[in-house]
């Protein structure tokens, strides 16, 4: 049914650390290696090599640039389905095929009762669902439930995919329902935040700011030439400084 | 958005369908519905037809057609599912109907009654059709108040200027029909004009940092794609093609939707060849309805294009 269950039991979602993540697309593949042969399969892409490739993928990096000149950075942004507690993707949908679980929050998707009409994508402000043009299906995130709850996993796999993968550990899996939990804990102590929070939408992932520049003063280009300009000081710095005259030419 | 030609054809269609078929079953509960039973065949052949032949069409965009049976089941919460229940029950209604009047030349006791219930359903559909539409709250362009009565309204002027060619065909027209049209065609131009201004004053309504969570941190613009193709949502969500030509195309598919069909109309009373007028005001609807709704599609700008450096 895409009547939204009143409260779920719990609220499993990701948390993302734009802090650490370093853009390495390393989630975006485990993901989609998983999700071909799991819960969503097959995750076809047409003519991948070729002009011009087609398929669904779940999760998606972008790379931004926050800040302007010399107190720029870059922010590698991963985007995927953030589970929503009141998601339009199901109310939207026709057929049942979207819906919410009660028992742990997740949105999922029927491939079997899917009619491939598209609207719940037209409805999802984050770009979470992808139609898949082989399935006739739409595929989207299902936080990897064929993995979470899967006891011929050992416990540690017991987690998504793309947060198995992530090098740096900007990825964590859990209950946001329950404060207790760690990543509940580390949403409060880093200020996480939510997407779009405007729309009402209630998302469960939660991302964490980037953490503010240590080295602000040392990365100055002005900084940088005072280092090298500084040869009038010891015989050994001023033939290093003649040498370089003398070669540059 | 990516104006997909079965959504276009089948809200054009189904669209002038349900509109030929209002003004029928208000002619009817009014009592001033010409009786005969050829033209009645005709005409509620052609409404059915369209509404038939635009439903069908907006199967084929589905990626499973065989299971659109499912999607009358979530009416409480999806505008899709109840377009496809209002859709399916004002065949009832508008069925008794076609057979009293084509069958049996019955047009008195019940079946006015009957033919109020049609007309009051197809105005209900074709809201619905809007809704879907209006209620999506990613889509500035038609997250309008607007939205769903344009709609009705459009599809009350394409429904009037077919019935003008329909009575020409069969030598009943009248200048209270043409009168009606005129004034449905004029009432649409106003309401369309009025949903385009109120467009162009609304933005995409959220910004870059909202998208990505990190507001007053600096600006923000894409370094890196996350792909090196096109993926679904940037093709479905952020069709852009010829969006810089839409000053031009609302002009033309103004002249070809309205304009014409009412010059066209009026040329129709006084000259010998009403037929071919009546038919030239049609063609033209046809034309300009098309280019109108594929506008609605490619002007709305969907708020995830944001994650693609829509801001820039």
């Amino acid at each position: 049914m895409t009547s939204l269950p009143a409260t779920t039991k719990k609220k499993l979602g990701l948390v993302i650390d734009l802090d650490t993540c370093v853009g390495c697309q390393g989630c975006v593949t485990s993901c989609k290696e998983w999700n071909t042969s799991g819960y969503s399969a097959p995750l076809t892409d047409i003519d991948p090599y070729g002009q011009d490739p087609q398929g669904a993928w779940l999760n998606r990096v972008h790379g931004f640039e926050l800040g302007e000149g010399l107190e720029s950075r870059t922010v590698h942004f991963p985007r995927s389905c953030l589970h929503c507690e009141e998601p339009a993707c199901v109310t939207v949908c026709p057929t049942g095929a979207s819906y919410k679980r009660e028992e742990d929050g997740i949105v999922l998707v029927n491939p079997d009762t899917c009619i491939g009409c598209k609207l719940c994508s037209w409805a999802c402000p984050y770009g979470a669902r992808e139609y898949d043009p082989s399935h006739g299906v739409m595929k989207k995130c299902t936080l990897c439930v064929d993995r979470i709850y899967n006891e011929n996993l050992e416990p540690e796999d017991r987690q998504p995919a793309c947060v198995r993968a992530c090098p740096t550990g900007a990825r964590h899996f859990g209950d946001l329902g329950d404060p207790e939990s760690d990543v509940s804990q580390l949403v409060a102590e880093r200020e996480g935040f939510n997407l779009l929070e405007e729309f009402g939408y209630k998302p469960v992932n939660k991302y964490l700011p980037p953490r503010k520049r240590r080295d602000a003063v040392t990365s100055q280009p002005a900084a940088l030439k005072e280092t090298v300009g500084a040869s009038d000081g010891t015989k050994t710095e001023k033939f290093f400084a003649w040498a370089d005259r003398k070669l540059s030419r | 958005m990516h104006p997909a030609y079965s959504v276009i054809l089948f809200t054009t269609a189904s669209g002038a369908g349900y509109g030929l078929l209002m003004l029928l079953s208000l002619a009817c509960f009014m009592g001033v519905l010409p009786e005969s039973q050829v033209y009645g065949f005709v005409s509620m052949a052609l409404s059915l037809g369209l509404i038939t032949v635009g439903l069908l069409s907006s199967m084929a965009h589905l990626g499973h057609p065989e299971r659109s049976w499912r999607a009358v089941s979530q009416w409480r919460t999806s505008w899709l599912s109840r377009e496809g229940v209002f859709a399916i029950v004002t065949y009832v209604p508008a069925g008794i109907f076609g057979i009293s009047w084509v069958f049996f030349g019955k047009l008195d006791g019940f079946v006015p009654y009957v033919a109020l219930l049609t007309a009051i359903l197809s105005v209900v559909t074709v809201y619905c059709t809007g809704m879907i539409y209006a209620s999506l709250r990613t889509i500035s362009a038609w997250n309008q108040k607007m939205t769903a009565p344009n709609y009705i309204i459009i599809a009350l002027a394409s429904g009037a200027i077919l019935q003008v060619l329909l009575l020409t065909i069969f030598d009943q027209i009248n200048t209270s029909s043409i009168g009606l049209a005129l004034m449905l065609a004029a009432t649409a131009l106003v309401a369309k004009w009025l949903y385009w201004v109120k467009i162009d004053r609304t933005s995409i309504g959220y910004t870059v940092e909202q998208a990505i969570g990190l507001k007053g941190q600096g600006k923000i613009r894409q370094i890196e794609p996350a792909h090196t193709q096109p993926n679904y949502v940037m093709r479905e969500m952020g069709y852009a093609v010829a969006r810089k030509h839409s000053r031009q195309m609302r002009m033309l598919s103004t002249l070809l939707c309205f304009i014409v069909p009412s010059v066209c109309m009026v040329l129709s009373l006084g000259m010998a060849e009403p037929l071919f007028f009546a038919s030239v005001a049609t063609a033209s609807l046809a034309v300009g309805l098309v280019m109108e709704r594929w506008l609605f599609f490619a002007e709305a700008v969907h708020v995830v294009t944001l994650y693609y450096g829509s801001s820039q």
